[in-house]
């Protein structure tokens, strides 16, 4: 690639660079400040986990319900789904009636999976 | 040093350290925070190579969506930390072999440029530079490499498919809204009128 377009397209994204630094510098402040500048005088009673007055009962690390897998898997498909439809949509004049219907084809091959996973009721909660 | 030189070595630096820490941290959802971690640097990566969009792509789909299906996969195992570095000894050598094939396989790709320079460059589209990145992908991807495109498809719909066969379990006994159903109840099918005798209960 020729170094004079790499280059414009590289200082397009300088404002991202400094937005970065910008709030890693942010971030780190805010999180070394409290502990140089705050009072800490610890004690068992205040650093105790707090739950509604008694005992806490067990661990908060529980096992998650396996369900929010099936919709996080869901929604990755889909995701996925779109990403590939933004170069089509921007090269949409350039593929022409073929890549139309290319395009056709994936979305029908994805809109059996959904006829699927909507009529066995993986959208439902229950 | 050029400025795009000194970002490579920024984010190739904190890649590669954050892939050391995704497998030496003790705390498995540590080992996924530092996967995301490298996953963005290795956007930045794609960036320097003028790949945007595959950089784009990284973020949205890896660090937004796949790394939320990992830490479920982390957290749906009983983290126990204790007993969590027992068993990891005895699957040394499984991880030791899939290692060197992938090294092999790693060194074999880039080796190729080496050995036969013009086979190596032919077998990738060239860039197009006259288009932004995501055009000169979008004019290629749906016509000339149409097959896997296809293929990707088929993969997706059985990852859907999968997924939905193993983790879909319906409970017995849980009331559904059924929105036909209940639309179409008339007061003759949702009321009926009984005759109590006096004296008697239902």
């Amino acid at each position: 690639m020729q170094g004079e377009t790499m280059n414009d397209l590289l200082f397009d994204y300088l404002p991202i660079i400094i937005f970065l630094a910008l709030s890693a510098v942010i971030g780190l402040a805010l999180l070394v400040a409290p502990f140089v500048i705050a009072v800490k005088r610890p004690d068992p009673e205040k650093v105790s986990a707090y739950e509604c007055g008694f005992e806490a009962f067990d661990d908060a690390r529980m096992k998650f319900d396996v369900r929010f897998y099936l919709v996080a898997i869901l929604f990755i498909i889909f995701d996925l789904e779109v990403a590939f439809l933004f170069p089509w949509a921007v090269a949409f004049k350039e593929v022409g009636w073929f890549g139309f219907w290319s395009m056709m084809i994936f979305l029908g091959i994805l809109t059996v999976g959904f006829i699927y996973e909507w009529r066995k009721g993986a959208l439902e909660w229950d | 040093m050029t400025l795009p030189v000194f970002f490579f070595y920024i984010f190739s630096g904190i890649a590669i350290a954050s892939a050391v820490m995704v497998i030496s941290s003790r705390n498995p959802v540590h080992s996924v925070l530092f996967l995301i971690l490298a996953f963005i640097n290795a956007a930045g990566i794609f960036m320097l190579a003028g790949a945007e969009f595959l950089a784009m792509i990284l973020i949205i789909v890896y660090v937004g969506a796949v790394m939320v299906l990992f830490l479920f996969v982390v957290m749906m195992l009983d983290v126990d930390f204790a007993d969590f570095k027992r068993g990891a000894l005895q699957y040394m050598p499984v991880g030791v072999i899939v290692g060197v094939i992938l090294l092999i396989e790693l060194l074999m790709v880039a080796g190729s440029t080496f050995v036969s320079p013009e086979l190596a460059a032919g077998s990738a589209m060239p860039i197009n530079n006259a288009v932004s990145n995501t055009q000169a992908l979008g004019e290629v991807l749906y016509t000339r490499y149409v097959f896997l495109f296809q293929g990707a498809g088929l993969i997706l719909l059985v990852a859907m498919i999968g997924a939905i066969v193993l983790t879909l379990h319906h409970r017995k006994g849980v009331k559904r809204q059924d929105i036909g159903e209940q639309v179409a109840r008339n007061p003759k099918t949702a009321i009926k009128v009984v005759k109590v005798k006096s004296g008697e209960g239902l």
